[in-house]
């Protein structure tokens, strides 16, 4: 009984060490480029391009941004916090997180090695449609409901 | 990943070049964001890594290649929700679940989910989107997995 807790301990440390590694390895880094993005653009800019009077290309912008995205929903929070506070529509703020979610580059570029191109062009064109409509009707909703997202 | 380390240390290079302050006030933002979310980060990677522990991968290409499609995809989706699979956990994975023949639908029903749904990472999303909007979030990320995979299914004559 005590060996056997002893090498459930030692598998689950192994796992908690690997992961933290990774997470050191990325984390630091996404915080400082969201610290100079704070400190260096502008309120306009972003108004411009991702705010509520940026037409379509506001979601052309948040689904290329979130193809870079490294790390998941550790990264893709806190980025979605500084868009959201630098004057971002609300609506491209969840096309970015949903987006992020589906078309990363290294995963998506694994996946259609692996499964196939048809694969991939399947799971994009249903999945990004659906992220741009939903992320719409939702920021619609909350925009009216005065929503803001919270720094963490 | 390199790429990373090497675009932040230029970017960080060049902001230097160009104003001192402001470049010591972005280290300043980082750090401050980072310790407000440490603790959580460091909680859930010991929540995810016991997870991992209990359900091993071998448990889970079990379940997934059980020969019915749509038992396949129910546990698909229900393992997809729960666990946060790091890419270089979930690729081999996957590529072991090929190997086994499973159907390409339960493969995107499980990677879709796997994206999109996130039950143990909820403590981290609703600090930022608060608890509603993150239950609502989910939600539609667990109707675009059954959608993704109800389209894969047509397209590969898995179904129908």
């Amino acid at each position: 009984m005590i060996q056997y807790i002893m090498s459930a301990g030692s598998d689950i440390l192994k796992n908690f060490i690997f992961f933290s590694k990774t997470m050191i390895l990325i984390i630091p880094f996404v915080f400082v480029l969201i610290g100079l993005f704070e400190v260096w653009v502008k309120r306009e800019t972003i108004e411009k391009h991702l705010g509520n009077e940026s037409d379509l290309m506001g979601y052309f912008w948040a689904i290329l941004l979130s193809m870079t995205t490294v790390g998941g929903v550790f990264v893709a929070f806190p980025i979605a916090y500084s868009l959201f506070k630098k004057g971002a529509a609300l609506s491209v703020v969840f096309t970015y997180i949903g987006a992020s979610a589906v078309c990363r580059i290294p995963m998506t570029v694994f996946e259609a090695s692996l499964f196939g191109l048809k694969f991939t062009i399947i799971r994009l064109s249903v999945s990004l449609p659906l992220v741009i409509i939903s992320s719409i009707l939702l920021g619609r909703y909350l925009k009216s409901k005065k929503y803001e997202i919270n720094e963490a | 990943m390199k790429y990373l380390h090497i675009f932040t240390l230029l970017a960080v290079i060049i902001s230097f070049l160009f104003n001192r302050k402001k470049t010591f006030l972005a280290l300043k933002v980082a750090v401050k964001k980072m310790k407000a979310v440490f603790l959580t980060f460091m909680g859930m990677l010991l929540i995810i890594s016991v997870v991992l522990y209990i359900v091993p991968d071998t448990t889970i290409i079990k379940y997934l290649g059980n020969g019915n499609i749509w038992m396949g995809n129910f546990f698909a989706i229900v393992f997809g929700s729960i666990t946060l699979l790091p890419g270089f956990i979930a690729f081999p994975l996957t590529s072991i679940l090929l190997f086994k023949g499973v159907p390409y639908m339960v493969l995107s029903a499980f990677t879709t989910s796997l994206m999109m749904v996130g039950i143990l990472t909820f403590p981290l999303e609703k600090k930022y989107l608060g608890v509603r909007v993150a239950v609502v979030r989910n939600v539609i990320g667990l109707i675009i997995t059954i959608s993704v995979a109800l389209v894969t299914g047509v397209f590969y004559g898995e179904f129908l």
